[in-house]
């Protein structure tokens, strides 16, 4: 029981140093140029294309994959490194961030050759933007209740129903979805499901944009009617989803993205308490920062796991439920810390814009990509308890 | 953590199994449990683990110290052992050799000071100091007028009020009126007040996700063997996401505790990463010990409230090594000064400095 649980203390090795050190100069030529404003979160930056090409040129997508299919065969703690510095500097990663972080390594297992070579090499110069449909109006956390349809017809499939809450799928390229090929089975309700890869520019797509309540448009609604797939486009087994989901689950959960997605209001916060900080505000900013430190130690020592071949499920899922809580939490600590912070209105403007933005944001943070409800339940599995 | 691929820990952890059975000891009506227990600690050359074979110790790695503190942690450790392990380490920071018995050392507290005089006597004085009425020797970092010094003294030369922990632990008041010292000798440069306190919160630190470690498997397995609704109670959604925070608390504290062990084990000295390392994990330690002691008991309902029960071995203990070397609203307050001296453009390189 007590091998449950292992966070070996892992340290990134020496070269992360080097390669740290080139990301922040790249961001601040970026910053400089005009691509985003750090300061800013809540604006879309002017040039996220160009920028995701930009990231690509300099070897910094696909980090982990083979060269022959455009990566660069780097660990990832390198790219950790990468991923960790573009979000505390609020950088427009939009564009790249699924197909770096979960569709590539998708189709790297599941793809056929030939899609591999025209595809990851395109991912890894930035020049590809993807989804994932998952969700649908019927199916969130249940993802194995999801009902859109894939027939087989000659040469590939035809796609009807509809996916819903699927971010970026307005820009996207492609998407990874899973669609109902056959009925779920009484023995196993998980049955039945397969994964298909989606040209976005497919007859038969419509995409929805969805408002959401920060005034962003980042998610939406993708309509399938009669939406033709070809056959080598399908992943993996077919209606057998169900097997593929979970050892990629621990990368895409443990990733620093899980606890900095509202960072900048701690940033903001030292500036606006300034170099001598009452006690309370000291202590409180003590207990934030200890907190940060211990969920990267955390994060860095899956990502560590990860690297050295074992599979912390528990440990990943772990890590987003403590790290989404906090994060969430954070807006609303900061603001109980400045109430009594008196400063140069102009500092006090920004910190007080970053955090109605960050509060507006929280909500989802212990939604998306898997509730905390559901996570509690995979890390109650590996206690043995379910 | 599966440290028994260590001989060292591996050790510790027989010992602990053997003579500290925690149902044992729970159902002992006196002491006599003690004296195996450390003579067998004593015989493995554990509580000095960190002096080298010249000044009479075993001459472990930090690491391996580190290690069985951890496993001392599990066990719910009751003796002085990460005391003595502690109070070797600052005599041998001076060369001085130490003693064969149990030891503890001071100050254990932020705000407590003892004075070298000018006639090399000790006086002052500190709260909390666990096991003094226990120990032999106490290991002291004094402060004299040419800075400070690491002293050992005899406990039957000072005034020792006896007090006890909220986990019934010796934590005792210790005064020195005029105390000549057996030894003192300068402190070398690097060693303060800091050092030695972040050294004890680590250990502390270490201590508290090891009990927490054991609550969590002690916690599943009763939630796996209590039917109560005509069902095992470990179905129960709400108990089961219960469990899940404690196992997170858990692992927050032994990430913490980790990798500060392993960071000072890996220095050359003690800079502002060392420190967020070490007052990292002893915040954030302290804070899963009293959620996790929490659920623990929560999961355990009334049984677990009983004195009989193994249970209060462990959230006692993890509760009570909160207060130790500096508690966690202590260190919060240091760090958070030490963050806003550096500024808010230097936070984050100093968090994603290791």
């Amino acid at each position: 029981m007590s091998a449950v649980l292992r966070f070996d203390p892992i340290r990134l090795p020496p070269e992360c140093d080097a390669l740290r050190k080139d990301v922040r100069a790249f961001l601040a030529e970026e910053v400089a140029a005009g691509t985003f404003d750090p300061h800013r979160p809540h604006r879309e930056g002017k040039d996220t294309r160009g920028f995701s090409r930009r990231v690509g040129a300099r070897g910094w997508l696909g980090m982990t994959w083979p060269k022959k299919y455009g990566g660069h065969e780097r660990s990832f703690l390198e790219r950790y490194v990468v991923t960790e510095e573009m979000r505390v500097a609020n950088a427009p990663t939009r564009h790249f961030f699924v197909a770096d972080r979960q569709s590539g390594p998708v189709l790297l297992k599941y793809a056929p050759e030939h899609i591999k070579m025209n595809i990851l090499p395109r991912i890894c110069r930035g020049e590809l933007c993807f989804a994932i449909g998952m969700s649908e109006p019927n199916s969130g956390s249940d993802l194995f209740a999801a009902k859109t349809k894939a027939t087989k017809t000659d040469g590939g499939w035809l796609i009807n129903g509809s996916k819903i809450w699927t971010s970026s799928a307005h820009v996207a390229d492609y998407m990874i979805a899973i669609f109902r090929t056959s009925p779920s089975t009484k023995e196993n309700r998980r049955h039945g499901l397969t994964q298909f890869l989606v040209d976005m520019k497919t007859p038969g797509i419509v995409v929805n944009p969805i408002r959401q309540m920060t005034g962003q448009t980042e998610f939406n609604e993708v309509v399938f009617t009669d939406a033709f797939v070809p056959d080598d486009h399908v992943l993996g087994e077919i209606d057998g989803a169900w097997k593929q989901a979970t050892s990629e689950l621990a990368y895409e959960r443990s990733g620093p993205e899980r606890f900095l997605e509202t960072y900048y209001v701690l940033t903001e916060l030292v500036r606006a308490v300034g170099p001598n900080p009452d006690t309370r505000a000291a202590e409180g900013i003590g207990r934030l920062v200890a907190q940060l430190h211990t969920m990267r130690r955390m994060s860095v020592s899956v990502a560590g796991m990860l690297q050295a071949g074992k599979e912390p499920v528990v440990e990943a899922s772990i890590v987003k439920d403590i790290g989404t809580v906090w994060e969430q939490q954070l807006p609303h600590r900061v603001r109980d810390l400045a109430a009594f912070v008196d400063v140069d209105p102009s500092n006090h403007a920004t910190l007080a814009d970053q955090l109605a933005f960050a509060t507006k944001v929280a909500p989802k943070l212990t939604i998306q990509g898997g509730t905390t409800e559901v996570l509690r339940g995979i890390i109650a599995r590996g206690l043995g308890l379910r | 953590m599966a440290d028994n691929d260590n001989i060292v820990v591996a050790t510790a952890e027989r010992i602990f199994a053997d003579l500290a059975d925690p149902q044992t000891i729970t159902h002992s009506t006196d002491a006599s449990w003690r004296t195996p227990l450390l003579h067998a600690l004593s015989d493995a050359g554990l509580p000095l683990s960190w002096v080298p074979e010249s000044c009479n110790g075993s001459g472990a790695s930090l690491a391996d110290g580190f290690g069985v503190l951890s496993a001392a942690g599990r066990a719910g450790l009751s003796v002085p052992l990460a005391e003595t392990m502690l109070a070797g380490w600052l005599l041998a920071q001076a060369d001085i050799a130490s003693p064969s018995d149990a030891m503890t050392i001071a100050p254990t507290l932020p705000k407590d000071r003892i004075a070298l005089n000018d006639d090399g006597t000790l006086s002052g004085g500190a709260r909390g100091v666990p096991f003094a009425s226990e120990a032999r020797h106490i290991a002291v970092l004094a402060s004299g007028a040419k800075g400070l010094a690491i002293a050992l003294v005899s406990t039957a030369d000072c005034r020792i009020t006896a007090g006890l922990n909220i986990a019934s632990d010796s934590s005792d008041t210790i005064t020195l009126d005029k105390v000549r010292p057996i030894v003192v000798k300068d402190a070398p440069p690097g060693i303060d007040i800091t050092t030695l306190l972040l050294m004890g919160g680590v250990a502390r630190s270490l201590q508290i996700a090891g009990a927490l470690e054991t609550m969590l498997e002690i916690t599943v397995a009763y939630a796996n063997e209590r039917v109560a609704f005509e069902k095992k109670i470990a179905k129960f959604q709400a108990v089961q996401h219960n469990l899940a925070k404690l196992a997170g608390e858990a692992a927050a504290a032994l990430a913490a505790a980790s990798s500060a062990a392993d960071a000072i084990a890996n220095a050359t000295r003690f800079d502002d990463a060392i420190f967020l390392e070490a007052v990292s994990a002893k915040i954030r330690c302290a804070e899963a010990a009293e959620k996790g002691a929490a659920i623990a008991h929560q999961v355990h309902g009334a049984i677990g409230f009983t004195s009989e029960h193994i249970l209060h071995r462990y959230t006692l203990r993890a509760l009570a090594w909160r207060d130790d070397f500096g508690n966690e609203s202590h260190w919060a307050v240091e760090l958070g000064k030490r963050v806003a001296t550096r500024g808010a453009d230097e936070l984050w390189p100093l968090v994603a400095a290791r």
